[in-house]
């Protein structure tokens, strides 16, 4: 037992020690992202001691990109489950090894979105209100108490899996099935849960007809299913570039057909709920008028949308024509995809659900600069999360990091 | 970064080799240079005024609060009003009466948007004058029409009423199926035996769900410490209503209970020169309420169609 617990300690500490070594563009790059995470720990101590008051925020929007772009996260992290499902239940042998590549970036999600939930909440040091047992969590009626349960049950599945299957590949070991296999397919019913629950957040409100439909919640699995994988194909490509880790070119011509698959779906949503609010008119398509059209003189949010809608559409006939199966277009295509995505479900979902107002008034909503400060933040810190996990399980995983070489060599020179 | 040798491609292991003078400027460098910075990263912390206390930290659930916990509670809370305002206020934690359910009717016939109500509201309720909140909102309506899109919110004419115009005020509504009481993921907000919707403020994290979930735009958010003149504060105060909020937690309307359950009215029924605004317990046949409800032919309860059921009631003298 205590040889286990020390090899352990010693896996993690070689782990840890990978972390801090690579060559000069590895120290730019986490160079970089830390000055990022620090001006954003900077903006975030000055909203803590001055109040959501530092943000763009009020009481007629009263959620803004904070909100928005943990949504988007939510939906990262549960892409992950679209490497899973080919390669759990239909054996796909390319995509085998990359599994994992997605798992850790869901990790890397889901710190990303616990970071925005924690800096819109206006009073931090109560976090502990929220834990059952000593707090009060208002479970099941609450959709943030479900949030808030299915989001770390994620993170614990996740961080399992990932941890598990390197720690067994570390010491040369096959990992026992029956100890991540059942975890893996509750994996993947519990990704479809953490983004359909994030979307009945907002679908259970009764007073905010732009939220309340039934299509946003499909509509929210279609797009995180087109944005999360778009992103895997563009991190597998730097991992493919940076490392000697060998991705095929098949790999991710699999996962284009995904992101195809999903944004053609996604597409035709978007069609159906458009048509719905537009073709039937009357009150409540307000809020939709002030995101497309703009509304008595106020319209932010209208050249975003339309940008969207640009990228989107754009990112779909390239998708559908064999042009996107050259890697060039892939990646221009996972950009537009990306930031189309980014877009509509984030500022485009959260902001006209509160324009107008119930009682009809019309405040318009922008970030402020310190806002934006902690999202660039979070953003560097979730990517710095994310490349550390890489630069331990790549080595790890091409047998440079294990057990049998535990006197030896550190792996410094994996990067070439 | 720090216990890492100058070349990592020569080095094995940075254990094997002993650390060079050169190695360790370096490596104190980066050190100092990294907490430098993490520090100037901190800094903003130190424009917090005032921590709250431990007790203030630790304090259980307003349900789950002893009677002699609460004196304790109720006490420090004096001692911090006074300690910020330098005056020492009464705050009591008043109960809900047996055989009592608030109602409130509004005739819309009479008001005249005159917004003596929105004043009277916050100067009882020690409302934060900057930045301003205020629980009632007075809408100026076009006759004819009910769509509140339509509506102009900072009217500011010489003289009210204006012609062709009627006036809504909205407040909270006091549903008996309430959203924000739903959605809350701590209840830290909850219906009371009489009716009202209050907030525990020293409970809530300040996450705004609720504020999203009502459909009355009855809820404010506390996005600064908020500032009342020592002179305006009222020292007759609640746990659960009136006494001042902090930064980073959800106020709104109460239904003044520090008044209406020591058996007197609102601030904004007392205070109205028309005679609008109507309020009592419904559970008595004989409060005027009740016969506002019992013989007016038209009265409506605001977006009846989401099924909140309001006890708060509009009507007209036809």
């Amino acid at each position: 037992m205590t040889t286990a617990i020390r090899n352990y300690c010693v896996f993690l500490v070689r782990c840890a020690r990978v972390a801090f070594v690579g060559d000069w563009r590895y120290y730019a790059w986490m160079g970089a992202l830390t000055v990022f995470c620090l001006l954003g720990l900077n903006a975030y101590c000055r909203q803590f001691a001055h109040g959501l008051v530092t943000t763009g925020m009020s009481d007629q929007v009263s959620w803004g990109v904070y909100i928005a772009n943990f949504t988007f996260l939510v939906g990262v992290a549960a892409a992950a489950v679209m490497m899973v499902i080919p390669v759990y239940i239909y054996d796909n042998e390319e995509l085998h090894d990359l599994v994992i590549f997605g798992e850790l970036l869901a990790v890397a999600a889901i710190f990303m979105c616990l970071a925005f939930v924690t800096v819109d909440l206006g009073r931090p040091d109560r976090f502990w209100h929220l834990i059952p047992g000593i707090g009060q969590l208002n479970f099941p009626a609450s959709m943030l108490s479900w949030d808030v349960i299915v989001l770390n049950g994620y993170l614990l599945l996740n961080v399992h899996i990932c941890g598990y299957l390197l720690y067994s590949r570390y010491q040369g070991k096959k990992p026992a099935k029956w100890f991540y296999i059942p975890f893996v397919f509750i994996a993947i019913l519990w990704a479809v849960s953490i983004h359909t629950v994030t979307a009945f957040l907002y679908v259970g409100l009764g007073g905010r007809p732009f939220w309340n439909q039934a299509i946003i919640g499909p509509r929210f699995l279609a797009s995180a299913f087109t944005a999360g994988p778009a992103l895997i194909i563009l991190a597998l490509q730097v991992i493919r570039h940076v490392t000697k880790y060998r991705i095929t070119d098949k790999a991710l011509l699999t996962l284009r057909a995904i992101v195809q698959v999903s944004m053609i779906i996604n597409v035709f949503l978007l069609l159906c709920e458009v048509f719905t609010e537009f073709y039937a008119g009357g009150l409540h398509i307000a809020s939709s008028k002030y995101l497309y059209l703009g509304l008595h003189g106020y319209h932010k949010l209208v050249p975003w949308i339309w940008t969207a809608v640009t990228f989107n559409l754009t990112a779909m006939v390239l998708l559908v024509l064999p042009v996107s199966r050259s890697l060039k277009w892939l990646n221009l295509t996972c950009v537009l995809c990306i930031t189309g995505i980014w877009i509509e479900k984030g500022m485009g979902l959260v902001i006209p659900g509160f324009i107008p107002t119930p009682l009809g008034q019309i405040v318009e909503y922008f970030p402020t600069l310190n806002e934006t400060l902690v999202c660039f933040g979070i953003w560097a810190f979730g990517l710095l999360c994310y490349t550390i996990f890489l630069r331990m399980a790549v080595p790890i995983l091409q047998g440079e990091l294990s057990k049998s070489n535990e006197r030896g060599e550190l792996p410094g020179t994996v990067l070439h | 970064m720090p216990d890492q040798p100058s070349s990592g491609e020569h080095n094995l292991d940075p254990g094997t080799e002993g650390m060079t003078r050169r190695s360790f400027l370096r490596t104190s460098a980066v050190f100092g240079t990294g907490l430098a910075a993490l520090a100037a990263g901190l800094s903003p912390l130190l424009d917090i005024e005032n921590f709250p206390s431990l007790q203030e930290f630790m304090q259980k659930y307003y349900k789950e609060l002893t009677p002699e916990e609460m004196k304790k509670v109720l006490e420090r809370i004096e001692r911090e009003v006074e300690k910020q305002y330098g005056i020492r206020p009464h705050v009591r934690d008043l109960k809900p009466l047996d055989g009592v359910e608030f109602v409130y009717c509004l005739n819309l016939t009479r008001c005249i948007g005159c917004r003596k109500c929105v004043h009277a509201c916050v100067a009882e309720n020690n409302q934060s004058r900057n930045p301003e909140i205020q629980y009632i909102r007075v809408l100026q309506m076009e006759n004819g029409s009910f769509d509140t899109e339509k509506a102009v919110h900072d009217y500011n004419p010489e003289k009210v009423p204006e012609k062709g115009h009627f006036y809504m005020p909205v407040q909270c509504q006091q549903c008996k199926n309430p959203p924000c009481v739903k959605v809350c993921p701590v209840h830290a907000t909850w219906q009371e035996p009489d009716g009202i919707t209050v907030i525990d403020y020293n409970w809530c994290i300040g996450c705004r769900y609720c504020e999203a979930a009502c459909p009355y735009w009855a809820r404010r958010f506390n996005f600064t410490k908020p500032e009342i003149p020592k002179d305006r504060l009222n020292p007759e105060m609640d746990y659960l209503s009136n006494r001042p909020r902090s930064q980073g937690v959800m106020e709104k309307c109460h239904f003044c209970l520090q008044r209406t359950r020591a058996g007197r009215y609102p601030a904004c029924v007392e205070v109205c020169p028309t005679g609008t605004r109507k309020f009592g317990n419904i559970l008595d046949p004989n409060s005027e309420v009740s016969y506002i409800l019992k013989n007016k032919r038209v009265f409506l309860q605001l977006k009846e169609e989401l099924g909140t059921s309001p006890r708060f009631f509009y009507y007209f003298d036809v």
